[in-house]
């Protein structure tokens, strides 16, 4: 197997951790599930199958001063920005303590201002428009930031999404959006979303460059974002990306997704699992050993086991704090 | 005190409040060298640059959606819907989006962001350019919703919405931009959002109202002075969240009252006034509780007899306080 990851600046180490993110992200994901199946948290909306492309694309920005705006199914991107596992956990149990939104909001409803994360909503694809208006915001302040944001395929038929793209293209402004395709919005597949063959596709009525990638693949992933983010603090304006993957999961624990695919399809999709395939280039490479492999899974097992402890103990908020920040609120 | 008119008052307090803060800029469609399709930022273009006087692409919900994400980096954006009537697309933003942000991170997200709109009906706009769009958003708690009436709470007050730590939708009565004329004071000053104010001291009957209806009120007042009827006028200003102390006082005061908007009247602002005072005021009145609205059909109509028919007017309330200070 070719070292493929030399060649974009990472050492050995570098890739080993970003798989490290990637495994600690499908094991958190895991343990949601066993939660919510055992009565202890009502809700998972789960990432699995999305790790590799956001945990590389979060290598590919500055955590010291980007804006990002994930969407539902980025653990694996909010990990590898700065959240712990103890506060993903937090806000999966819904408690006082949750720095997203202190149990007001759903799980996976990202939002942490010391991490230059943007709060987001359930009706989807609003977000993007908000991370147009930082990048013009930064802009007209004169501070080179990138703004990422990511939204599903299926939000790419939104009209937030069109206008949005519009706006960063006509003001050249330094956005990255990341679509998400992992072939189903709900239950609704691909082919009956979009008619065009990549999302990425869309780029060119935007006057902006475009490019899918293999999101299995988490330095496919960094390339690609790594481009975009140069080409934006170059002045060169937005880019639309597009990673192709997989919804490995259904789409929450409320939905069952044999209703509308197959368990064949979903097996042969597992095959292409990028913390698997991942995992196995760098065993080829010699660089995730067993023993080191054995290593990391107990380290994990025993945050999430604490995550998962320390948050069921965790209090839920008062009661009477259902009516603070309505507004400002002043001595 | 330099009298100017209603949108002067507009232009002025948006020049005067981008001169005093860096972090204000004004974005919207024909914002720029237009000075707007109204000529609310005349001016501003030729003195800000196209930095912070941006002609944005025609997408109301990019007007606001980019206009939140830029509050939310620490700027304090106005964003300008051309007409009121346009703002549907955006509804989404501003339901969802800017009205939620600090509630739903529990105050780690700010949005200070304005929202200017015209609207109202009288100068032949039709079904599309005559709206009055308040109540839509007058139950979305986390907004606030300023509509004035006079060039003085105007300057005061749309100064006082772009230094809100929280989203503001500043409603101006597209008919008052060039009818209405007042002495505005040439410095700075702001007036409090969520207090309302009394135009006119008097004892028979109450007529509470916003906007543009205040001087169709003062109006009728006059003439009902001649008469010996003593009218006494409440103008909300802001009409959520409702000044409510200032409602129920001024019901108390005459224990007659007529409560009157433009907007159509199932469901109108007014009907929650109503509602406060029925909750705080039942031994307090001497007459039921009357409204004065459009009616209740969809929008005003273009033709004119059509249009003057749907419109309020200062003959409509003469008739109405009249018929309450004999009941």
């Amino acid at each position: 197997m070719q070292n493929r990851h030399h060649a974009l600046g990472f050492s050995d180490q570098d890739v080993l951790n970003m798989y490290e993110i990637m495994l600690e992200t499908r094991r958190f994901d895991e343990r949601l599930w066993l939660l919510n199946r055992s009565g202890k948290i009502p809700f998972v909306v789960s990432g699995q199958g999305q790790e590799a492309a956001q945990v590389g694309a979060a290598f590919a920005l500055n955590k010291e001063k980007d804006y990002v705006a994930p969407y539902y199914r980025d653990y694996g991107f909010v990990l590898a920005w700065g959240m712990t596992l103890r506060e993903m956990m937090l806000n999966n149990f819904a408690k006082a303590e949750d720095p997203n939104s202190a149990g007001r909001q759903m799980p996976g409803h990202f939002s942490y201002r010391k991490l230059r994360m943007l709060t987001h909503s359930s009706p989807v694809t609003t977000q993007n428009p908000h991370a147009v208006g930082v990048a013009l915001a930064a802009k007209l302040k004169g501070d080179d930031i990138v703004s990422f944001v990511t939204f599903g395929e299926g939000s790419s038929n939104q009209g937030d999404f069109h206008e949005a793209c519009n706006f960063a293209g006509v003001h050249k402004l330094p956005v990255i959006f990341l679509c998400e395709n992992n072939h189903y919005a709900i239950s609704v597949g691909l082919k009956h979303q979009l008619s065009c063959e990549h999302v990425s596709d869309r780029a060119k009525g935007y006057g902006m460059f475009g490019k899918t990638f293999d999101g299995n693949d988490p330095l496919a992933a960094y390339a690609a974002v790594k481009e975009a983010a140069d080409r934006a603090h170059r002045g060169e304006g937005p880019s639309l990306l597009e990673a192709n993957f997989y919804r490995l999961t259904p789409h929450t624990s409320d939905d069952n997704d044999m209703t509308y695919r197959t368990k064949a399809e979903v097996d042969e999709a597992k095959k292409h699992d990028g913390v698997l395939t991942f995992a196995a280039y760098l065993r080829e490479l010699n660089i995730l050993t067993a023993d080191k492999e054995k290593e990391m899974e107990e380290r994990i097992k025993k945050e999430i086991d604490d995550a998962t402890d320390y948050a069921e103990k965790a209090p839920f908020a008062d009661q009477d704090s259902v009516l603070r920040y309505v507004y400002e609120e002043r001595d | 005190m330099a009298v100017i008119s209603y949108i002067e008052a507009v232009t002025q307090a948006l020049k005067e409040e981008m001169e005093r803060d860096e972090d204000v800029f004004v974005m919207g469609e024909d914002v720029g060298k237009r000075g707007g399709v109204f000529q609310a930022t005349k001016g501003l273009y030729e003195e800000f640059g196209e930095k912070r006087v941006i002609d944005t692409p025609l997408a109301e919900s990019a007007i606001v959606g980019v206009g939140i994400g830029a509050a939310m980096y620490g700027l304090r954006p106005v964003a300008e819907m051309q007409f009121s009537d346009f703002m549907l697309p955006a509804a989404n933003q501003i339901i969802s989006e800017a009205a939620k942000t600090r509630y739903r991170s529990n105050n780690d997200w700010t949005v200070p962001l304005t929202i200017r709109a015209p609207y109202g009906g009288g100068v032949h706009g039709g079904l599309y350019h005559s709206q009055s769009m308040e109540a839509i958003f007058a139950n979305v708690p986390g907004l606030k919703i300023v509509m004035p009436s006079t060039p003085y709470d105007v300057k005061g007050l749309l100064k006082a919405s772009i230094r809100s730590n929280d989203p503001v939708i500043f409603f101006e009565h597209k008919r008052a931009y060039r009818l209405i004329k007042g002495e505005v004071p040439e410095g700075d000053y702001t007036l409090p959002i969520g207090k309302a104010d009394i135009k006119r001291e008097g004892n028979d009957v109450t007529v509470i109202s916003y906007g543009l209806a205040v001087h169709f009120a003062l109006q009728a007042a006059e003439k009902l002075a001649e008469s010996g009827i003593s009218t006494h006028i409440l103008d909300l200003r802001t009409v959520y969240p409702l000044d409510r102390e200032a409602v129920v006082n001024a019901a108390k005061k005459t224990g007659k009252v007529l409560l009157v908007t433009e907007d159509n009247k199932e469901g109108s602002v007014m009907s929650e006034v109503a509602a406060t005072i029925a909750e705080n005021c039942l031994f307090d009145l001497d007459a039921p509780i009357r409204r004065l609205a459009a009616p209740d059909a969809p929008s005003m109509p273009y033709a004119a007899p059509l249009e003057k028919q749907f419109l309020l007017s200062s003959e409509k309330l003469e008739q109405a306080i009249r018929d309450l200070a004999e009941y």
